[in-house]
């Protein structure tokens, strides 16, 4: 009994953790790229209209990103206590950087001279890229593997500046500004629109080269990849997840082309997302710090797991339900233009 | 470097970013349950002013709700990077607790604030008034479970520890969670939250009615109506506090008698124990010079009886006492602060009894200047209870040296100095944000944060008025 519970739980428990950082990704996806794509997009009222339609959202949606440290701290501590310490920088500017562009939501708007107003649209749109630089960054050390000996990180504070790992950095920062415009593109109306789905055709590729190279880099990194890739039952899983991304890309695409379609090309870069997310997920599994702690090694004891995981039963799906609520309560497009003069 | 070690620099590090955080979601607890009343009042009797009141507050809290989980992101990760070896032990039963916050109260929070700030004009009155007694309700749960885990570091219970490992595992959930330090400590935060609002309100309304009365005008109704509100929490908070923290003092003697002899400064143990006034205690000769004293008042106030017995820091052997320098004063400054504040809100009560509330400019003055006064003594509050936890994390058990990370100095030393720069900036555009909404008088018709500044307007304004949400996301 207790066996299985100790067999079962940490699965069960990856497959929540999993979940919610992909929801993170999803959602403080999109809004992190709508900061990336304040490059692109100078003009002061398209600005306000681009943070106006994520305003009433964002502080649920960057409580994924707590949710993750606290569930990882609760039911992965040796992950948790491991992780940490070896992405010690990379997690610090990310914290910073989340913290600035935090502010800046309210701080732009209540800016009175153009100083301030310039320096808060700029820790905005900077914070957000350092932000979603560093999560690639993260992702991509923690796949290339961390050094632990006994359950203690053992390796340099600078180990997770590879190539790798930048590149993976610069592929997140691209996908958020990707989720971004298509995001933008359902939500808004006229020209800002217009100039979401151009951009986001640009985007679209570039996510897709990225996608490629990573992929291709990744089995590189380890055997044990190569032989993920290679060997049952993981080589069926991962077959399939080449051709779902050609047939996503193209649904992106045609949705780009069509101006009827407003809501198509945001749910295929979601898709999109959702691929790659798997494909490094079924790439490191059973591995919680690649190349050596397995999920089974990283959990608290079963005490822990099974307390949480009776409240997340009933908690998990009540969050859903008022955070779906809360984003029908403000559906709908935003209009720019006459509305502010 | 400096002869800093890395154990201190954690240790700073911390302090600096808790001292930080703790005054945002203070603010938050006591601002939101402001905001409920405000609301409620509003949908009960119809008055205006207290709508007014209610949009006008709302701006500050968005504001400072932001601040708060920006700033509690990096308490979530910080026990990973600098604490490590405390999370691996503590975690167990730690980690639960913070997830559970977590799913409670913050997704709670941040789920209904969106409709609370910017849908009024969406969602109708009463579903409005539901979204903001969550978000209240969300403060409160994340306080408790906050406070139940801090007090467990301080009164560890229900606890077992694995022999191979050193961690805690936990035994019984129930003890973990009301261990007990928690129900003393959680009443005396959740006042503490509610007086530091009071007073920050009728500091904002004292600064108004001074300058209505150097106009030559009236203050208007909104102005004083908050003002008189501010002054009932004073006169009926400030002394149910005064209580709250003398029954929280016999609790720490029962459990941390350690911590009540470094707050007091007192070296031996004895019957009959004077109070120190003033003193310097100085940790090394063991004493505690310039000493101020009133006659067995130690005793009296600590265990209510002259002839109680109160702990000496010469009972504990020296690597196992709490700085007394630091805790003498901050506990010291808070008592004062406490005073303070039962005494504006009993001078307030007797000027509304005689009807000069919004006629006594002394008052409003104080009012003025004693409007940090909630936050100082919070702050105050949670240095001795903290440092009063030295030197351990986990108390009695694991010590604080024994809880840091593996981290290098010059790691810890770049992580120091950057947060100290972002947290300077960002304090200071907050300040600065915060002090200009507060000079704007509340008056009638007051917009709220979906209003007054169109480009803004995530509200009703902002979005197409023809129903056409579904023709937009057609496929």
């Amino acid at each position: 009994m207790t066996e299985t519970a100790g067999f079962w739980l940490p699965v069960v428990w990856a497959l929540l953790a999993a979940t919610a950082i992909f929801l993170y990704i999803c959602l403080d996806g999109f809004d992190l790229g709508i900061g990336v794509l304040f490059l692109k997009e100078k003009d002061h009222d398209h600005r306000n209209l681009m943070v106006n339609t994520v305003a009433p959202v964002w502080d649920g949606n960057e409580t994924w990103m707590i949710f993750g440290g606290a569930a990882l701290y609760g039911v992965f501590l040796v992950a948790y206590g491991t992780i940490l310490p070896a992405l010690y920088l990379p997690v610090l500017f990310m914290l910073l950087a989340l913290i600035l562009r935090g502010v800046s939501f309210e701080f732009r708007f209540k800016a009175e001279s153009p100083m301030s107003q310039f320096f808060w649209d700029w820790a905005f749109c900077g914070g957000s890229i350092i932000a979603a630089f560093m999560q690639g960054v993260i992702l991509g050390t923690l796949v290339q593997g961390i050094k632990v000996e006994n359950n203690v990180f053992i390796g340099s504070s600078f180990d997770w500046f590879s190539p790798f790992s930048l590149f993976c950095g610069l592929a997140v920062v691209i996908g958020y500004a990707l989720l971004g415009a298509t995001w933008l593109l359902w939500r808004c109306e006229g020209e800002l629109h217009d100039t979401m789905r151009r951009v986001s055709f640009g985007l679209g590729a570039l996510m897709l080269i990225t996608i490629a190279l990573v992929s291709a880099w990744t089995p590189m990194l380890h055997t044990t990849y190569m032989q993920h890739w290679l060997a049952m039952p993981q080589l069926a899983l991962v077959a399939p997840v080449p051709v779902a991304v050609v047939v996503l890309a193209g649904v992106l695409f045609m949705g780009l082309r069509n101006p009827r379609s407003h809501l198509l090309p945001f749910v295929a870069t979601l898709g999109l997302f959702f691929l790659c997310f798997s494909g490094l997920g079924i790439n490191v599994w059973p591995y919680i710090v690649p190349p050596t702690i397995t999920i089974w090694q990283a959990s608290s004891p079963p005490e822990s797991q099974t307390f949480l995981l009776v409240g997340t039963m009933f908690l998990l799906p009540l969050i859903l339900s008022y955070t779906a609520y809360s984003y029908y309560v403000f559906r709908g497009k935003m209009s720019a233009g006459h509305h502010y003069h | 470097m400096f002869g800093l070690s890395a154990l201190f620099l954690a240790r700073f590090q911390f302090a600096f970013t808790v001292g930080f955080h703790i005054v945002f979601p203070a603010f938050s607890i006591g601002l939101a349950a402001y905001l409920a009343v405000l609301e409620g009042l509003w949908l009960k009797t119809g008055r205006s002013a207290y709508l007014d009141l209610f949009k006008y507050w709302l701006k500050v809290f968005s504001v400072v709700f932001g601040m708060g989980v920006v700033s509690g992101l990096v308490m979530s990760y910080e026990f990973g990077t600098n604490w490590s070896a405390f999370s691996q032990k503590a975690g167990p039963i730690l980690g639960p607790m913070l997830a559970y916050e977590v799913m409670t109260a913050f997704f709670l929070e941040a789920g209904f604030l969106g409709v609370m700030m910017f849908g009024l004009n969406r969602v109708g009155k009463g579903l409005h008034f539901a979204a903001t007694c969550m978000v209240s309700i969300g403060t409160l749960i994340s306080m408790s479970w906050i406070l139940s885990s801090n007090s467990w570091m301080q009164t560890p219970r229900g606890y077992r520890i694995d022999e191979a490992t050193g961690r805690f595992l936990p035994a019984d959930w129930w003890q973990i969670v009301f261990n007990p330090s928690f129900p003393y400590r959680l009443v005396h935060m959740g006042l503490a939250a509610f007086l530091c609002v009071a007073f920050i309100v009728a500091g904002v309304a004292g600064w108004h009615l001074l300058k209505a009365r150097r106009e030559g005008r009236q203050a208007s109704e909104q102005v004083r109506l908050m003002f008189s509100m501010a002054m009932w929490m004073a006169a009926i908070v400030a002394p149910i506090q005064v209580l709250a923290g003398d029954t929280q003092g016999l609790n720490t003697l029962e459990y941390q008698p350690a911590k009540i002899a470094a707050l007091e400064g007192d070296w031996e143990s004895e019957s009959r124990a004077p109070e120190l006034l003033f003193g310097i205690p100085d940790m090394k000769n063991e004493t505690t010079h310039f000493k101020i004293a009133i006659p067995y008042m130690g005793s009296l106030i600590l265990t209510h009886s002259l002839n109680g017995k109160v702990p000496g820091l010469k009972d504990y052997p020296k690597e196992d006492r709490p700085y007394s320098p630091l805790l003498f004063f901050s506990f010291r400054i808070m008592i004062a602060l406490g005073m303070l504040m039962v005494l504006v809100g009993l001078w307030s009560l007797y000027l509304r009894w005689k009807g000069k509330l919004y006629d006594t400019p002394l008052l409003h003055r104080v009012a003025l200047f004693m409007s940090p006064a909630g936050f100082l003594a919070l702050l105050c509050g949670w240095i001795t209870t903290e440092v009063g936890r030295q030197p351990f994390t986990v108390y009695g058990l694991l010590r604080t040296s024994e809880s840091v990370s593996p981290i290098a100095l010059p790691n810890i030393a770049t992580s120091m100095v950057a947060f100290v720069v972002v947290y300077f900036i960002v304090f200071a555009g907050g300040i600065t944000i915060l002090l200009r909404t507060f000079a704007e008088e509340p008056h009638p018709d007051q917009h709220g944060p979906a209003e007054d500044q169109p480009q803004r307007a995530a509200g009703t304004t902002q979005v197409s008025h023809q129903p056409q949400p579904d023709a937009g996301m057609a496929e």
